[in-house]
């Protein structure tokens, strides 16, 4: 019998200690690990979908921000009448593990510690975030998902819930995302952890106060060109000058950056992007990624036509190897001019796929 | 569900239960009908992101690829039965598909319409134009048709590749067409192809 669950452990902004130490992949044990996360719709353990965050994203996909009063991230897909709804099904999401939004991540205080963890924090992998995120279901007593549902970052860990725990699967949805990051991805993150490195106030990650606020603001400046397409970029700016020497779009970045470093740690960014550089599924499987997965989870796998970040190449590669390996897969790759971030943004063909997936299960 | 003729005797030929590839499956309507009446593990393959996000909303596991490129994608041997309904006639290599879909499958179900139907002929002999049917509507400058074959072209390529032919059925119209010169009579061919070699081993 699952241990019986709390009111007050559901519902937006609610957070949970793990009992257990963690194991991460790094053989460190993690203990007093904390999850933040926020549920919607009616606690139902057999009607779960777990939706995982993007890099930078958070626990609030339904619901206004706690921290910044936004928009939850996803309301696009999330809510009454949207693809995942509430209303049908008992929706989770947590902060991932290494995250700056409640869960324990570098800018925590270890348990009987005075300062946070800073440098010290262990480095940890998408297998770790997704270990963590079972645990925590463990603590709710849901035992199996429907589905497990990400985009970016969130595509990378619902392939790793597939591939690492199948049997708590039903079935994953995996938008513009990759199996393991190429170079190009671990370049352009390399950038950005560059730049935070380079700021006078990075300490070697034991900061206090803001910290490298600057060098994290130039890391999400690359980062964020990395999201848009060229065509997105030239239609939304061109060569429009905001004042004498500036251009729209440095003006538009600039901001981008200085919004991010009001909302996100530099640890965090390091740790995290880390963690998706070391990302290659197949790598534990002799480099066949078909061995990662079990013919019984069902997928749906989606792509964007002018995403270069995560490219539909990338896709390919997933569905190739889910065909090889026998899983029930459904691809498609989506038209739409705004590069990578459009996974975030209302698309009536994404909704339209999203939802009769999750409407077939 | 009412499917097109040449999907029914396609659906006639699908035992209970077979894992079956439809290349060119459209919105899924053959494969929705053969997971309901047949118990069938489908799978899709479709060029037109439209037709695959509704295919995938029926519940089918259906990607988004081109045959000529994307069959090199799938394992050999990992399915029963391939179809290739009504798609082989706008195939750039259909001699090179076949063959894929025959290391895919082990049976491989192709209907297409017959070019040697006796109003195609008497079209071309009569008016002096690139005949146009009620399978193949458009202008021969903008059809997706590019490579129409009669049942007699059909047969001679299923030879040169190597796979017998397990069944062949003809329709004129939606009804059957009895048998008597199908390649004069018939408007459709069903076949299922099956490689020699295999069935010799």
């Amino acid at each position: 019998m699952p241990p019986p669950v709390l009111n007050s452990a559901l519902g937006l902004g609610r957070r949970l200690t793990l009992p257990d130490p963690l194991r991460l992949d790094s053989g460190v044990e993690l203990a007093g690990a904390k999850v933040a996360y926020s549920t919607y719709g009616a606690f139902d353990p057999d009607n779960a979908v777990l939706i995982c965050h993007a890099l930078t994203g958070n626990q609030h996909v339904a619901s206004p921000d706690l921290k910044t009063g936004k928009p939850g991230w996803w309301e696009a897909m999330v809510g009454a009448g949207r693809p995942i709804d509430p209303t049908r099904n008992f929706v989770l999401c947590a902060n991932v593990l290494g995250g700056c939004s409640g869960s324990t991540g570098p800018c925590s205080t270890p348990p009987g510690a005075s300062r946070p963890y800073g440098s010290a924090f262990p480095a940890i992998t998408i297998g770790d975030m997704v270990r963590a995120q079972a645990a925590w279901l463990d603590q709710l007593g849901v035992k199996r998902l429907k589905a497990v549902v990400g985009g970016s970052m969130g595509g990378a860990q619902a392939l790793a819930w597939a591939s690492l725990l199948p049997e708590r699967v039903r079935a994953a949805v995996v938008i513009a995302s990759a199996a393991r990051h190429s170079a190009q991805n671990i370049a352009f993150h390399e950038v950005g952890r560059a730049a935070i490195m380079a700021d006078p106030d990075w300490n070697g990650g034991d900061y206090d106060g803001a910290g490298p606020v600057r060098g994290l603001a130039v890391a999400r400046m690359a980062a964020h060109v990395t999201y848009l397409s060229e065509r997105a970029l030239t239609e939304r700016f061109g060569r429009q000058l905001r004042n004498a020497g500036q251009f729209e779009v440095e003006s538009y970045l600039h901001h981008q950056g200085a919004r991010f470093v009001e909302r996100f740690d530099a640890n965090s960014y390091i740790a995290i992007t880390r963690a998706l550089d070391a990302f290659d599924l197949a790598e534990a499987h002799g480099g066949s990624l078909a061995r990662a997965f079990s013919p019984a989870t069902r997928f749906c796998v989606v792509s964007f036509d002018s995403d270069w970040l995560y490219p539909t190449a990338e896709s390919r590669a997933i569905v190739r190897a889910l065909n090889a390996c026998g899983a029930p897969v459904s691809f498609v790759e989506l038209s739409s001019p705004h590069g990578h971030d459009a996974f975030l943004l209302d698309q009536p063909d994404l909704r339209a796929v999203v939802g009769g997936f999750l409407g077939s299960l | 569900m009412t499917l097109r003729s040449d999907l029914r005797l396609i659906a006639a030929e699908i035992p209970l239960g077979a894992r079956v590839l439809d290349v060119g499956c459209g919105t899924g309507a053959l494969l929705a009908e053969l997971r309901d009446v047949k118990r069938i593990d489908g799978r899709g393959l479709e060029l037109d992101p439209a037709k695959v996000s509704a295919a995938v909303a029926r519940g089918l596991a259906v990607i988004q690829g081109d045959a000529d490129r994307d069959l090199a994608d799938f394992p050999s041997n990992g399915f029963d039965y391939a179809i290739l309904s009504q798609t082989i006639q706008a195939m750039p290599r259909p001699g090179a598909t076949l063959t894929e879909l025959s290391r895919i499958a082990a049976r491989v179900v192709v209907s297409f319409p017959n070019f040697a139907h006796w109003s195609v002929r008497a079209a071309l002999l009569i008016g002096g134009r690139m005949p146009r049917t009620r399978a193949l509507p458009a202008d021969w400058h903008d059809t997706p048709n590019i490579h129409l074959c009669t049942i007699t072209d059909f047969e001679l390529l299923a030879r040169a590749l190597g796979l017998g032919v397990r069944s062949r059925r003809f329709l004129n119209g939606a009804s059957p067409s009895l048998g008597l010169h199908p390649n004069l009579f018939a408007r459709t061919a069903v076949y299922v192809l099956e490689s020699l070699t295999d069935r010799v081993r």
